[in-house]
């Protein structure tokens, strides 16, 4: 098992802010936009920056959707920026029809997803996001691991022509990627090479992997690690290449298990290549108030459970 | 072009719409007929556009219909605007067409900068396009037409509430005042209130215009063009009649979303002069 560490632990939604203002610096045509939410979002240092390039929008997340689409209308390439669950869910229709339908080359990028959100529960814990956006014809979907992926990321949808789901998250996080890699979008990221079992995994999930895979080593299991940051459009040749070696495959991500990576993973297997697999992701329900870490284990998202999902999968084998 | 000129393009787009729709059998003849004067004032008249299309709009005028049901009138006036062919008017919501049902940018129909059906959202769409022509140092404006039963969504009090915050003022929002909707009248089904004092509140400069007037439209939207870059954006409440030129369609909210028979045409059309040639 390739070794892994980290020095430090930052939050995602950090390496968010720090790209955006790499972003901005590039290119004069990246605008921001914010619903009441510019400390949560890291957008600070963006408006310090670029103030006349900033549009604070209030409490009013469909309104924010239709301007950034119309910003796209005279060149502009507009981030927006609220939790994902204001992100997503609250405004799929304005999404639907003035951004992914009408082709606007708007980035949508979303703090606070999935359950490490934490105490504020379940109302603001989006586990759908994913598969709301990933559904939408011409959508591209990431969730990068760490803060460094996270600020590569964000600098790298805004040379990309097209709508954009940006996916991450609210705690502070191992950072264990280059700081000065190159991002690829669709482009899968090969953590660790194994023949035994395929992990894949996305966002706070690829740390996790990393730690399941050093148990599993010592179990004398030899897992592959696949970081699918990109989730659409799916890396499906270094999927197939995968699981071609190894036969058997878990997936994990911060998301329900209906229509997320898995099942993103599932249907491509299906279709071409069919092997046993097993989830670890949230059962189909809602989540709930506690810290993070509390969550992570209630609902089965740890390192633990992708050991137990990879003894599980081999016996399927 | 002088007002004789508008109102005979006019009555070529309404009958346009009457057979665009009867073609098909389907689609919204109502508010399109009321906002036929609107669109040629705007599209032959009013707005500043350069030739041909390009989706940035930079160095024009840009419009956006918020309330896309009424696509038969936008497209037929693009098309006598000279967007694209008029034979091509023949396809309206039929397979493999660029006149969608509701408009929409996907099938590259030039003239068309968003999409639009599910109401509410053009008033955003056209903030956002108005913001990006103040980036760009862009001294043109932007148009946005919408229902008036499309008030009731939420999300165009929200644009409502950001664009005098925010100063928008190359921004002009027409409101078609029919006082009718798909179950029935305003009135009855969720009453609009006093729309000039809600807007008002809200910080825009409202004026009132009578749409089915060419003179009173063209006085209308030079009034609102004489607002532009004063600190505030402009919304006209547009009275217009649901149906305006067809008699049995006039006034009231059953031919919303209805196509006309044969004997209904035949009808229609008798009360329509060919003014420009059919399509």
């Amino acid at each position: 098992m390739k070794k892994y560490s980290f020095t430090e632990k930052k939050d995602t939604r950090s390496g968010f802010g720090a790209g955006l203002v790499e972003a901005g610096k590039k290119n004069e045509n990246v605008v921001a936009l914010c619903a009441d939410l510019i400390g949560s979002l890291k957008m600070n240092d963006f408006i310090k920056e670029f103030p006349e390039r900033f549009f604070q929008v209030g409490i009013a997340e469909a309104n924010m959707m239709g301007i950034a689409a119309g910003l796209t209308i005279g060149g502009k390439i507009p981030f927006t920026g609220t939790f994902a669950n204001f992100s997503t869910g609250r405004v799929y229709d304005q999404i639907r029809q003035s951004i992914a339908y009408s082709g606007k080359n708007v980035k949508i990028c979303a703090s606070h997803a999935g359950l490490t959100l934490g105490e504020d529960g379940a109302t603001h814990q989006i586990l759908e996001d994913i598969g709301l956006m990933k559904m939408l014809p011409g959508m591209t979907v990431i969730n990068p691991c760490d803060y460094n992926q996270t600020k590569a990321a964000t600098e790298a949808i805004a040379g990309h022509e097209g709508p954009v789901y940006l996916r991450f998250g609210r705690p502070a996080v191992p950072v264990f990627t280059d700081p000065d890699q190159k991002f690829e979008i669709g482009k899968a990221w090969m953590v660790n090479e194994g023949k035994d079992v395929s992990i894949f995994a996305t966002g706070h999930l690829v740390w996790e992997a990393i730690l399941a895979g050093e148990k599993l080593a010592e179990m004398g299991i030899d897992a592959e690690i696949i970081n699918i940051h990109t989730i659409k459009p799916l890396d499906a040749e270094a999927v197939l290449k995968s699981v071609a070696k190894t036969g058997c495959v878990v997936t994990a991500e911060e998301h329900n298990r209906l229509g997320g990576l898995g099942d993103s993973i599932a249907q491509l297997l299906a279709t071409k290549q069919p092997a046993p697999q097993e989830y670890v992701a949230v059962n189909d329900s809602f989540g709930e108030s506690g810290t993070p870490a509390q969550l992570m284990e209630k609902y089965g998202l740890n390192a633990d459970n992708i050991v137990a999902a990879v003894q599980k999968v081999l016996k399927r084998k | 072009m002088n007002i004789e000129t508008l109102e005979q393009t006019a009555t070529q787009v309404r009958r346009d719409i009457v057979r665009m729709v009867h073609a098909c059998q389907s689609g919204h003849p109502g508010g399109s007929l009321g906002c036929a004067d609107l669109f040629v004032a705007l599209f032959f008249e009013v707005m500043d556009r350069k030739p041909g299309f390009d989706m940035d709009g930079t160095g024009e005028d840009v419009f956006f219909l918020s309330n896309g049901h009424i696509s038969p009138v936008f497209y037929s006036t693009l098309a006598r605007a000279g967007y694209f062919e008029i034979s091509e008017l023949a396809t309206f919501r039929k397979i493999n067409s660029r006149l969608q049902g509701h408009p929409t940018t996907h099938e590259g129909l030039p003239g068309v900068r968003i999409a639009s059906g599910s109401l509410g959202q053009g008033l955003s769409a056209a903030i956002g396009a108005a913001l990006a022509k103040k980036l760009n140092k862009d001294n043109h404006l932007v148009y946005v037409l919408m229902g008036d039963g499309e008030l009731q969504e939420g999300q165009v009090w929200e644009a409502a509430m950001f664009a005098p915050h925010n100063k928008v003022d190359n921004l002009i929002a027409i409101v078609d005042y029919n006082g009718q909707q798909i179950d029935g009248s305003t009135e009855h089904v969720l009453s609009l209130g006093d729309l000039r004092a809600k807007w008002e509140a809200f910080g825009w400069n409202v004026l009132e215009m009578n749409g089915n007037d060419m003179a009173d439209t063209l006085k209308g939207l030079a009034q609102a063009k004489q607002q532009a870059g004063k600190g505030q954006p402009s919304v006209i409440l547009m009275r217009t009649e649901m149906g305006n030129g067809v008699d049995f369609m006039m006034g009231s909210h059953k031919w919303h979303g209805v196509a006309p028979n044969d004997e209904q045409l035949a009808s229609a059309l008798a009360q329509l002069e060919e003014t420009l040639g059919d399509y």
